[in-house]
C-alpha cells in the first residue's frame, strides 16, 4: 500500500533544510491550498461532464458527443463561457451580502473537501473530531444559501431559499443519525482512523443490517442536503425560476454550480470512507492472495472508484424519480428517516454492546 | 382509490415503487442509446418509410410510370404546387383520342407535404420518399420535373 506521507514528509524535511520552520509551513499551506483548488476544478470538471453523459445514459441519449471526442472538450467550453460572462448587480439588492453569498457557499463546500482523506497519508484535515468538522463546516453553505435568496431582492429567490433552509436543516438531521450510527460502530470520529478499522473489511459489511440501513438513509438525506435529485425544490424551476440563484450570473452562478456539484461528491466521497472503506482495498479475511494483490491497486484509485460509485447512485436517483413538494420532502424525513434513524440507532448500539457485528 | 396504507405498509409500497422506477431507469442505461449522429451515420440512416421528404413519380423498370394526366394531383394540392402539362394523342388503329403527360412540375419549395396529392391519385402514380436533403442555393433549382428519365 502506497504512503503518501512520504512524499510530505520528504517535502516537508526538504523545506525545512533550506529555510526557517514558520516560513516552510507557510509555503507549505500555500501549496495544499492551492492543490485543494485545483483538485476541486477538476473535480467539478468531472462531475459536470459525468452528470451530463449519465444524465443521458439513463434518458437513452448519448450526451454532448460534439465538442471534442466523446464530447470531452464541452465541459471547459462551458466553464469558458460562465467565466467570460458579465456578473450583472441588480438594482436595489443588498450588494454586500449579494456578492457575499457565493463565497459562503464555495467556502463552505472547500472546507468540508479538504477533510475528505483520498490515500494513505493524504488528507489534508484529519484530526480527531474530523466528521464533527464536516458537519458544521457542510453547514456554513445553507448560510450562503439564505443570504442569496435573502439579498436578490426577488421572491423567487428568497422562497426558493426559505424552503431550501427548511429542507437542509431537517436533512442535517438525518445525516448527522446516520453518521452518528456509525461512530458508534467505530468510535472514532478521525477519517483516518475511521479507514484503519476497515482493514479486514469494510463497515458496509462489518456493521450488517444497521450499517445498511445507515447508508441508505445517509444517501438520501445527502442527497437531500446537496439540493439535488429528487429532493432539487429550492430551485424547483418550473415554480420558482431557478430558486435562490435566479438573480446570479457570471460566475457567481458559476460558483453555486460547481459547488452543488462538489457537494455532491463531498457526499458520496463521505459515505464511500465512512462505509464503504475510503482508500482501503476490499479484504476479505483468510484470503491473503486475494488481500494482497488487492493492495496492489493504489488508495486514490479506491477511494475516487467508490466515490464515483456512489455519485453514480445518486445520480440514478436524481434521474429516476420526480421532485417531491415542499410537504412530502418534511413528511419523508420527520416521518420516517428521523424515527428510523433513531431506531437503527439503538440497534446499532444493541449490537455493539452484545458484541454482534463481525 | 385504495384504502389508506398503515405506516409500515406504506413505508414497504413506497419502497417497492421507487424500486420499480430504479429498475426501469437501469434497464434504460444499458440498452444501445436512440440519438443518431446525423452527419456520420449518412451511410447507414435509416428514415421512416412514412416520412415526407419530398414527392417523386415511381417508374417500373422499362421507366413507364403510372400517370394518366388525369390531374386530379394539380386540383388537390393547396398550394399549387403541381403543374401538369397534357397532350392528347390519337390512337391510329382506334382513333380514340388519349390524353398523356408531356410535364409533370413539382414545386418543392410551395410544398407543404400534405400528402393531398397522393391520397387523391387514383393510380398511385406519385408518393412522397423519404430523401430529406433538400437544401439547395437557388430556388428555382426546387422545381423539380417529376415524369423526366
Amino acid at each position: 500500500m502506497f504512503d503518501f506521507s512520504i512524499v510530505t514528509h520528504w517535502i516537508h524535511n526538504l523545506l525545512t533544510s533550506l529555510m526557517p520552520d514558520d516560513l516552510a509551513v507557510f509555503i507549505e499551506c500555500l501549496a495544499i491550498g492551492i492543490c485543494i483548488l485545483l483538485t476541486y476544478a477538476i473535480i467539478a470538471i468531472i462531475m459536470i461532464f459525468m452528470e451530463r453523459k449519465v444524465c443521458a445514459a439513463f434518458q437513452c441519449r448519448l450526451g454532448p458527443m460534439r465538442v471534442g471526442p466523446w464530447g470531452t472538450i464541452q465541459v471547459f467550453a462551458d466553464v469558458f463561457k460562465m467565466l467570460i460572462k458579465e456578473i450583472i448587480a441588480i438594482r436595489h439588492a443588498d450588494k454586500f451580502l449579494y456578492n457575499l453569498a457565493p463565497y459562503l457557499v464555495i467556502l463552505a463546500s472547500i472546507m468540508a473537501f479538504s477533510c475528505l482523506p483520498f490515500n494513505k497519508g493524504m488528507a489534508v484535515l484529519d484530526f480527531n473530531v474530523g466528521i464533527f468538522f464536516l458537519m458544521a463546516a457542510s453547514s456554513i453553505g445553507i448560510v450562503g444559501i439564505l443570504l442569496a435568496g435573502w439579498s436578490s431582492n426577488n421572491k423567487y429567490s428568497l422562497i426558493g431559499a426559505m424552503r431550501s433552509g427548511a429542507q437542509m436543516i431537517s436533512y442535517e438531521l438525518s445525516v448527522g443519525l446516520s453518521l452518528l450510527t456509525m461512530i458508534v460502530f467505530t468510535d472514532t470520529m478521525q477519517f483516518s482512523e475511521i479507514v484503519e478499522r476497515q482493514a479486514d473489511g469494510w463497515f458496509i459489511f462489518k456493521g450488517h443490517i444497521p450499517a445498511f440501513i445507515a447508508f441508505v438513509i445517509y444517501l438520501i438525506a445527502g442527497n437531500a442536503e446537496v439540493n439535488r435529485g429528487p429532493f432539487d425544490l429550492p430551485e424547483a424551476e418550473s415554480e420558482l425560476t431557478a430558486g435562490y440563484h435566479t438573480e446570479y450570473s457570471g460566475m457567481h452562478f458559476g460558483l453555486f454550480y460547481v459547488a452543488e456539484f462538489v457537494n455532491l461528491f463531498i457526499i458520496a466521497g463521505v459515505a464511500a470512507t465512512i462505509f464503504l472503506g475510503g482508500w482501503m482495498p476490499l479484504h476479505i479475511p483468510g484470503l491473503e492472495g486475494f488481500n494482497t494483490v488487492m493492495d496492489y491497486i493504489p488508495g486514490f484509485i479506491w477511494f475516487f472508484g467508490k466515490a464515483f460509485f456512489v455519485v453514480w447512485i445518486l445520480m440514478w436517483f436524481k434521474w429516476t424519480f420526480p421532485r417531491l413538494r415542499i410537504d412530502q420532502i418534511l413528511t419523508l424525513e420527520w416521518k420516517y428517516l428521523v424515527p428510523i434513524g433513531l431506531c437503527n440507532l439503538l440497534l446499532m448500539v444493541i449490537i455493539v454492546v452484545f458484541k454482534l457485528h463481525f | 382509490m385504495k384504502e389508506k396504507q398503515s405506516y409500515i405498509g406504506g413505508l414497504l409500497h413506497g419502497i417497492g415503487t421507487l424500486l420499480t422506477g430504479m429498475k426501469v431507469t437501469s434497464r434504460e442505461f444499458f440498452t444501445p442509446k436512440v440519438t443518431e449522429q446525423y452527419p456520420e451515420n449518412r451511410a447507414t440512416l435509416e428514415i421512416s418509410p412514412r416520412f415526407r421528404g419530398r414527392l417523386v413519380m415511381p417508374t417500373d423498370e422499362n421507366g413507364n410510370h403510372k400517370c394518366v394526366a388525369c390531374g386530379l394531383c394539380q386540383m388537390a394540392c393547396p398550394n399549387d404546387t403541381i403543374h401538369l402539362t397534357t397532350e392528347s394523342i390519337t390512337n391510329e388503329e382506334t382513333g380514340k383520342k388519349k390524353k398523356v403527360l408531356v410535364e409533370y412540375k413539382y414545386d418543392l419549395g410551395a410544398c407543404m407535404f400534405c400528402q393531398l396529392c397522393v391520397n387523391a391519385c387514383p393510380h398511385h402514380a406519385i408518393e412522397f420518399s423519404p430523401e430529406f436533403e433538400n437544401a439547395v442555393f437557388d430556388r428555382s433549382t426546387l422545381v423539380l420535373t417529376l415524369n423526366k428519365k
